[in-house]
């Protein structure tokens, strides 16, 4: 009871705005696990064709080491009382000018040691696969250079404690996710891919970049302590106008609505760049963004009903472009997009959800890195094809593959006792928690949101797995090497347990606690949201089965009706902007070159013609003949002293 | 003879040389004509420091005469060096220099 009571009492006075300690022991390394994977990408990208022969050890080998000091770093923090979990290191002073300071720092506390070990340990397994992936690609080393270079610029994000050195970050996993998605730029839809997600982050960066502006300016400083110390004492206007300019930031990152068209398409890079990158975290960055602002979200309710409404909303978009996608990549591209909508509708309740926004988060890098690499295998034995129409029957061929595949399944689509069921589950009870209305509406969403994600997955399993076979004639698949499967085995088990570890007994929502604020409540094993989500999966399952398991699946896909259509043009995303931002822009611009071909260039082509013509025509008075041009003197010579005489007169 | 008789001779020997200059062809006679018209300036040179009783004009009559010197030994070489190339003196046949 006592023990109790001063827990409670200590986690009050644990408000997330309080100043980090300075870093003691082994977390004084902490920069380490930013000179790991920097040191790998260096020495594969530097070093050239030297390195093509063991190039890919060492970009194992680096995540892999950021990952031990990962645990080692924990495990310090473990020791730390709960209240003092929290600590910086200064590194050193990157600007200083006047009022204007930015230290380069970095902050371990619970949020981001979760991540590190997400980025670390699931990125070293995906690091792992690719060596088999990647095994006949004469540019593997250039691919783990690239994937180093984001395994840092991903840590430098979660570790910044300030927006600038996090915007850095920030800026850092957008080049490497443009340069991994047109990674075969030779490919010209993986170069539009590519050039599309780099234009639509940019979109979302400049949310970013204003919002670091507007702290500046309302605060006068970026760093993590500095913001949230005064944002308490800021209007509503500033939090506000500083809520939505992160979320237009987290919004391009994280795929969400209306900025999420790029995902879909970048789905052209390797498979092992869809799992890390756009599965398991720089997606995720948008919500780390959102829980890390906690203090300025808490105290804004409109920010954060629009990040709730664009989470909701996402997750309803993503779920419906999967149940229509053929491409097996594509159909789980989606599935991100919509769990990512789930974490930012957690995110948008505020103190009561970030914990369990982080909950799926990790338990979503888990099964969704483990669904990719699936995929990726099957993708590796069936010659590069991805039209699910052109799988069917593997379960017998791969069956580690669908094992591990079929784990991640039953995790994600929230059947108990795999990790998604708790993760997934509490969100819903979060979202009808919140009372009135938009409880309702939200609540209703993601339970809908459960259902399709159910069909849409068990579609994904019936066309690949089951059925027989409707592979391409020159297609013999078997079950991928070991060093392929390894990685896929160990993201099913922490697809299987990890769910419970974290949800059960509080330990994430307690181990959070100190940095989210408010004490989340305690989530019930099964309530009642939760019985009704798990009926709603099943009912999708056996509608799934009925329409993809019991009858055969043509290999061309039937004309579909309009609703089939529409979820395979991705709802008409792309459509509305070519029509509200491409075709404009395109109209400027040919206005634009319109008028600097006719009205600039017009203008001082027509001087410079009246000149040279003018000219053209003068010049002939130059004959040649002495006798004209003393003509010309003399009548010269005449005028002057005609003009001379008629002065003096 | 008053100096009006000595001006009205410099202004028609002048006159004629103007004109032979721009209607005759050949060098030579340009040359000519133009040696005209500086003699003509000379005898109204000549003509005022008689009558003005001073020594400027003759003077100056000494100085053109020197000029005309010098021009005929330049303009000779030329027109001795462009007959050699074209075998002929007609300065309508050396009209290169123009548009």
């Amino acid at each position: 009871m006592t023990g109790t009571l001063t827990a409670v009492a200590a986690r009050a006075a644990a408000v997330p705005t309080e100043i980090p300690l300075p870093a003691a022991g082994v977390q004084r390394a902490a920069w380490l696990l930013l000179v790991f994977p920097l040191a790998g990408a260096a020495v594969l990208l530097l070093g050239g064709r030297r390195t093509n022969r063991w190039g890919h050890v060492v970009g194992v080998a680096m995540p892999l080491a950021a990952f031990v000091y990962g645990v080692i770093a924990f495990v310090a923090m473990l020791g730390y009382p709960a209240d003092e979990r929290s600590r910086e290191i200064t590194l050193f002073t990157w600007i200083h000018v006047a009022r204007f300071d930015v230290p380069v720092g970095l902050r371990l506390d619970q949020l981001s040691i979760c991540f590190v070990l997400l980025i670390t340990g699931v990125g070293s397994l995906i690091h792992i696969f690719a060596v088999g992936y990647m095994s006949h690609d004469p540019e593997r080393r250039r691919f783990f250079g690239y994937m180093n270079l984001f395994v840092a610029s991903m840590l430098l994000l979660v570790l910044a404690d300030n927006y600038l050195v996090l915007y850095v970050g920030w800026e850092g996993v957008g080049l490497t996710s443009y340069l991994l998605i047109g990674f075969w730029q030779y490919k010209p839809e993986a170069a539009t891919a590519a050039k599309k997600a780099f234009v639509a982050n940019r979109v979302g960066d400049l949310g970013m970049s204003l919002a670091i502006m507007l702290m500046f300016a309302a605060f006068g400083s970026v760093t993590f302590t500095g913001v949230f110390g005064q944002v308490g004492k800021a209007g509503q206007g500033v939090t506000t106008a500083l809520g939505l300019l992160l979320l237009l930031g987290a919004c391009g990152k994280s795929a969400q609505l209306p900025l999420q068209s790029w995902l879909l398409d970048a789905m052209e890079g390797p498979t092992p760049v869809s799992a890390l990158i756009h599965a398991a975290t720089m997606v995720t960055a948008g919500v780390y963004l959102i829980v890390r602002s906690g203090p300025i979200f808490n105290l804004s309710p409109n920010a954060r009903l629009l990040v709730t409404i664009v989470g909701a909303a996402t997750l309803l978009f993503g779920a419906i472009i999967s149940c229509a996608k053929d491409d097996i990549k594509k159909a789980l591209a989606g599935s991100t997009m919509s769990q990512i909508g789930y974490m930012m509708l957690a995110a948008g309740l505020g103190a009561r959800g970030y914990a369990f926004a982080i909950a799926l988060l990790l338990a979503h890098g888990f099964f969704k890195a483990g669904l990719f690499l699936g995929a990726g295998s099957i993708k590796h034995e069936m010659n590069d094809e991805v039209d699910m129409r052109r799988f069917g029957g593997l379960r017998k061929v791969m069956p580690v593959t669908f094992v591990t595949f079929g784990i991640c399944y039953l995790a994600i689509i929230g059947i108990p006792p795999f990790s998604g069921f708790f993760a997934k589950d509490t969100i819903i009870d979060a979202a009808f928690e919140t009372g009135g209305t938009s409880g309702w509406v939200l609540g209703l969403a993601s339970l809908i949101g459960a259902g399709i994600t159910a069909f849409y997955m068990t579609r994904v399993m019936f066309m690949t797995f089951a059925g027989e076979r409707r592979w391409e004639e020159d297609a013999h698949p078997h079950e991928v090497p070991p060093v392929m499967t390894s990685p896929m085995i160990l993201l099913a088990i922490g697809a299987i347990g990890f769910g419970a570890f974290e949800i059960l007994n509080d330990r994430l929502v307690d181990f959070l606690g100190p940095v989210t604020g408010e004490e989340p409540p305690e989530p019930g094993l099964f309530t009642i949201a939760g019985t009704v989500a798990l009926v709603l999966a099943i009912g999708a399952i056996i509608l799934a089965w009925a329409m993809y398991g019991r009858r055969p699946v043509p290999v061309t896909a039937p004309a579909g009706r309009p609703h089939t259509v529409a979820a395979r043009k991705e709802l008409y995303g792309n459509t509305v902007n070519e029509s509200l931002l491409m075709r404009p822009g395109q109209w400027l611009t040919r206005l634009s070159v319109y008028f600097d071909n006719r009205g600039v260039d017009g203008l001082v082509n027509t001087i410079a013609a009246t000149v040279g013509g003018t000219s053209g025509r003068v010049r002939r008075v130059q004959t040649g003949f002495v006798r004209s041009y003393a003509l010309s003197m003399f009548l010269g010579a005449v005028l002057l002293v005609g003009a001379l005489l008629l002065v003096r007169i | 003879m008053s100096p009006g008789h000595y001006v009205a001779l410099a202004v028609i020997l002048f006159v004629i040389g103007a004109v032979g200059v721009l209607i005759r062809r050949n060098a030579m006679v340009i040359f000519m004509c133009i040696e005209l018209m500086l003699n003509a300036v000379n005898l109204a040179f000549v003509a005022f420091a008689r009558q003005h009783g001073q020594v400027d004009g003759q003077v100056v009559a000494f100085f053109v005469m020197v000029v005309a010197a010098a021009e005929v030994v330049v303009g000779l070489a030329i027109l001795m060096a462009i007959f050699r190339a074209r075998r002929s003196a007609s300065v309508d046949d050396a009209s290169l220099l123009k548009y």
